[in-house]
């Protein structure tokens, strides 16, 4: 069979795949600010030692980590709308779905992080008469953040390549843009093809980019 | 708590919904069972490749390696379902079902090769020379001296990875292979009874990554040395 792209032109990407990578990567930094805020909380709660803290969110993590995403995102679809007792778009259920169970992914990572700083500089904190908050908010979570910075953005990566999943309840990401133009020109499988290099380069080059700061931060440290 | 009689009664296909759904969990653990023996065989390949002198050979198992990490899963399918059986011609008998397995496969070789690799390179490197010393080629010192080490070693993320592929079996839905989320979305359609079925299928997935686990764990403690890192002895 003969490959022709010669239908992929502007035009098209302005009416059909703009809009679809626009939406993704809004998922993407939606659902990284939330579940990075949503997994400190549930990193804080699993390691504060409390029983009635450390269980629930062990729960929560250990759950999510274990179903399939493209079933939470089927779970979401369906139970959204039974509690809040409406319909609700594809759109706002997807960027739900995906904060809710990325959380659990990143609250993981938050924890190895926390805990590769030193216990000790916990214990110098209380010494000099700060809080727990405080010994958190000061000492803590800066060091464990910068600790962590290459595998949050690895895990952003996956998260970007995980929204094309949302093809399952219909949702126009950049995958379904591309599918839609496809139909749409009839040259599906070229339009398979673009989408499968555009991925490729948006995800190598980010990958890239936290290589360098990878190392960029081992000299410092 | 909900209404499961309907899991016996006929889909109108001449079994009923629970006897789909078995089918359905057969499919799933076919898909993940046949994945994880290409991702292993090339994954295995691969992380050996980037571990060895020739340049040329550590950059086939980079490229491998950043290609099929680098594009969605769902993306990898479709191109496996779509692309390739019109591009060669030769491969539109094949079913869908073997193009899912090495869609899985492949994607999944990726993550492999990057811990086959890293167990390589834990190792100190003066038992590659030890190896090399003592008279060994190279492909024996991998053999003899390298591996078995480096496999033992990589067992825990290997189990982990083990788990994500039946997790990663659920992206088949979208090429119409009817395994397990295929099945919750039509029944879900055909019965309206969403939320049992959900749960019964969540509840698989839970069992079969449970499984694996233990198969994992039993392995890891069959053959362990004495003395490593982790072990009890």
């Amino acid at each position: 069979m003969q490959l022709d792209f010669a239908f992929f032109n502007w035009a098209l990407i302005q009416s059909f795949i703009l809009k679809g990578l626009l939406f993704s990567v809004e998922l993407t930094i939606i659902a990284m600010l939330g579940g990075v805020a949503l997994g400190t909380v549930l990193a804080l709660m699993r390691l504060s030692g409390k029983p009635w803290l450390v269980t629930p969110s062990a729960i929560y993590v250990n759950t999510l980590r274990s179903i399939p995403l493209v079933m939470v995102i089927l779970w979401f679809f369906l139970l959204i709308p039974l509690l809040i007792g409406r319909p609700l778009g594809t759109d706002i259920s997807s960027i739900i779905t995906f904060t809710v169970f990325e959380a659990a992914y990143y609250s993981e990572i938050m924890r190895a992080g926390i805990q590769s700083v030193p216990k000790g500089q916990v214990g110098a904190g209380y010494a000099v008469g700060m809080t727990y908050a405080q010994c958190m908010k000061l000492i803590v979570l800066p060091q464990a953040f910068r600790n962590m910075l290459p595998v949050l953005l690895t895990q952003t990566i996956i998260l970007f390549q995980d929204t094309s999943l949302v093809y399952a309840i219909g949702a126009y990401d950049l995958l379904k843009g591309f599918e839609i133009a496809g139909k749409n020109y009839n040259r599906p499988i070229e339009a398979y093809l673009i989408a499968a290099i555009v991925y490729f380069i948006i995800c190598f080059s980010l990958s890239m980019l936290v290589r360098q700061l990878q190392t960029k931060i081992a000299i410092v440290r | 708590m909900g209404d499961w009689s309907f899991f016996l009664r006929d889909t109108g296909g001449d079994e009923t919904y629970l006897h789909w759904m078995m089918t359905a969990w057969g499919w799933t653990l076919s898909v993940a069972a046949l994945s994880l023996i290409v991702a292993l065989v090339v994954g295995s390949i691969m992380g050996i490749l980037r571990t060895t002198p020739s340049k040329t050979l550590v950059f086939v198992g980079n490229a491998w390696t950043e290609l099929f990490r680098n594009i969605p899963l769902l993306v990898q399918i479709f191109l496996w379902y779509h692309v390739i059986p019109s591009i060669f011609l030769s491969l539109r008998a094949v079913p869908s079902f073997v193009l899912v397995v090495f869609a899985l496969g492949f994607f999944t070789s990726a993550r492999i090769a990057e811990q086959v690799k890293a167990g390589i390179l834990s190792l100190p490197k003066g038992q590659r020379y030890a190896g090399l010393a003592m008279g060994l080629t190279l492909p024996q010192t991998y053999r003899y001296v390298l591996l078995p080490m480096a496999y033992r070693i990589i067992i825990p993320p290997l189990t982990s990875e083990s788990m994500n592929i039946i997790k990663n079996t659920s992206v088949a839905f979208a090429v119409s292979i009817a395994e397990l989320t295929m099945f919750a979305m039509q029944a879900q359609e055909e019965t309206s009874r969403g939320i049992e079925i959900y749960l019964a299928v969540t509840a698989l997935y839970f069992v079969s990554a449970f499984a694996v686990n233990r198969v994992a764990h039993f392995i890891e403690v069959r053959v362990q040395v004495p003395g490593m890192i982790g072990s009890k002895s």
